[in-house]
């Protein structure tokens, strides 16, 4: 027996324990993230859509489709690491039994990040493969849309992971959705243009992360990044790494009594 | 030989309150060590100590010859912990519930396959590898939870309150696999509220109350010196008790009396139970004579009131 295991291992096999689980439910998790978005595309995006002009000469389903794609990713990654990792903090005693063993809290925590990037690229797929069977991915470059699903889904899971650490019961994750997911998913240019709005409407959109990880993902599926496109990158890049460093930090102080 | 655990004047405190108030012990290659204790007396703080999962706010800690604060990974890589709460994972069935517990640790997936399945004849659950865990009974789950600590081959295993809240059936083969392990030199650490348990199971022991230590020793040994070797119990109320005190002569037995009981504990020397057992048939009270055991000892050092 090796005398140590590395930080990379106890993340790796903290990750590796979710996808064991995810992998005998996997189907119903796959239809989650197919079907919903599928029904959004269907009612808003050819229903709603017959009547809406296009924007910068894209019909309203091309408009929507790649923000479906990052949508799904938030709350994929938002559920699981909101009622996921809660169950798997309190009820459950998973990281109990693991701190138990050589893996560190540190390790916990950027495995189960790891593990919400990994769910979140997963949905992304899913969801990339629906649009691209109604024809609405121009551009290879809508790939992309994978690694930022990682990407943006260990920033929303990080995000996610800061309200389980503070959290006393599942009740108190309305707050979050209520507060702050669903206006993210409302005011960060899923649904209409930010362009236009009034300026403090749209200063007040840049503050949501999700309308960063919006604008990359309409760059790549059309294929037409641009600087700004890569700007909105570097934001979401830094959000993540903040929400990781907080995450981090609550759920050492609520492990480690 | 060096110690596998040695601590002294150990501590830890939490904001608003001393859960271990300085106590120190040594633990020896081989043995099985036990904390006895009332809840709240701080066994478990002291064992999520010696896990290197909580540190000491103050004193000193070695365990397996390392320093918690530095090596807390290396000393858990040896070490089996099997946890007061059933925290087995519901998400798996009972044989990955062992192979992803052993994937945390630093060794061949073969290895720990082939433990699994030595492991689970071992707890004689070689049979209910594919099942659910909400499907397991009580003793079945705490079964698994040993197995499970056992899967890196510790040198030192930390047992939680392993059988409380089990049937006597599943008590004694608990205890059955426990005597096994010490057999095989597995050293042991053990808490627990249940004299019987204790008194099977440890080698030495301590009596730990508001985090302190009160007595160490052998089970046999502490019975001895705190109790005797038989305890006279006497159905009685405070004044019938001092009638039926007034009529005997103690020779200097202690006694005590709570509620409707008066409790005389024996020496050898004393010799006096004959006479206890007929000025109690003249009074007509019920009465008891019996060994004395280590909940005796318990009751006496830590008090019969009861604490909360």
């Amino acid at each position: 027996m090796s005398a140590e295991t590395s930080f990379f291992h106890g993340a790796a096999r903290v990750a590796g324990r979710n996808l064991t689980v995810w992998r005998r439910y996997a189907a119903a998790s796959a239809l989650g993230n197919f079907g919903e978005p599928l029904l959004y595309l269907i009612a808003l995006g050819y229903g709603l859509g017959r009547v809406v002009p296009p924007i910068d000469g894209l019909s309203y389903p091309e408009f929507l489709a790649p923000a479906l794609i990052v949508s799904t990713v938030m709350y994929t990654a938002t559920f699981e690491g909101t009622f996921g990792a809660y169950t798997r903090l309190t009820t459950q005693g998973t990281f109990d039994a693991i701190l138990a063993t050589p893996v560190t809290v540190s390790e916990i925590v950027a495995g189960e990040i790891l593990w919400g990037g990994l769910k979140s690229a997963f949905g992304a797929t899913v969801v990339l493969t629906v649009v691209r069977a109604f024809g609405l991915v121009p551009s290879w470059l809508a790939l992309g849309v994978v690694p930022l699903g990682f990407l943006a889904g260990a920033m929303f899971y990080a995000m996610a992971l800061c309200m389980t650490a503070l959290s006393k019961s599942y009740e108190f994750f309305n707050y979050y959705f209520t507060l702050v997911v669903a206006p993210m998913y409302l005011f960060s240019g899923v649904f209409f243009p930010l362009e236009g709005a009034p300026p403090w409407a749209h200063r007040l959109a840049q503050v949501l992360p999700l309308t960063h990880v919006v604008a990359v993902s309409r760059g790549l599926v059309r294929g037409q990044p641009t600087w700004s496109t890569l700007g909105h990158a570097a934001v979401v890049l830094g959000c993540a790494a903040a929400a990781m460093a907080v995450a981090a930090r609550l759920l050492r102080r609520r492990l480690q009594i | 030989m060096s110690p596998v655990v040695e601590a002294s004047a150990l501590e830890k405190r939490y904001a608003d309150f001393v859960a271990v108030a300085g106590i120190d012990f040594r633990i020896e290659k081989g043995e099985c060590f036990g904390f006895l204790g009332p809840n709240g007396a701080g066994k478990t703080s002291t064992m999520r100590m010696l896990q290197s999962v909580s540190l000491p706010s103050a004193g000193q800690l070695r365990v397996l010859g390392m320093d918690p604060l530095h090596d807390g990974k290396r000393i858990r890589t040896r070490l089996g912990v099997c946890p007061q709460a059933d925290n087995l994972d519901p998400d798996l069935p009972v044989l990955d519930n062992l192979l992803v517990y052993g994937s945390y640790f630093p060794q061949a997936r073969a290895l720990t396959a082939r433990r699994a399945d030595e492991l689970l004849d071992f707890v004689a659950l070689g049979d209910k590898r594919d099942h659910a865990i909400p499907e397991l009974s009580g003793g079945m789950k705490r079964r698994l939870v040993i197995a499970r600590a056992l899967i890196n081959d510790p040198e030192l295993l930390l047992l939680d309150e392993p059988t409380t809240g089990l049937d006597p059936q599943a008590r004694h083969l608990i205890w059955t696999k426990l005597r096994e392990l010490r057999a095989r030199g597995v050293t042991m650490v053990l808490t627990t509220h249940y004299m019987d348990e204790a008194e099977r199971l440890c080698d030495r022991l301590v009596i730990m109350d508001h985090g302190k230590v009160l007595a160490e020793d052998t089970p046999r040994a502490l019975i001895e010196t705190h109790v005797g070797h038989e305890v006279f119990e006497l159905g009685a109320t405070a004044a019938e008790s001092r009638d039926f005190l007034a009529g005997v002569e103690l020779c200097g037995a202690v006694h005590e009396h709570t509620g409707d009981l008066l409790v005389v504990f024996l020496t050898k020397k004393h010799d006096l139970s004959e006479r206890l057992i007929e000025r109690a048939r003249q009074a007509g009270a019920r009465y008891l004579l019996r060994n004395a055991s280590l909940e005796d000892v318990f009751l006496k050092l830590t008090g019969r009131e009861l604490e909360e």
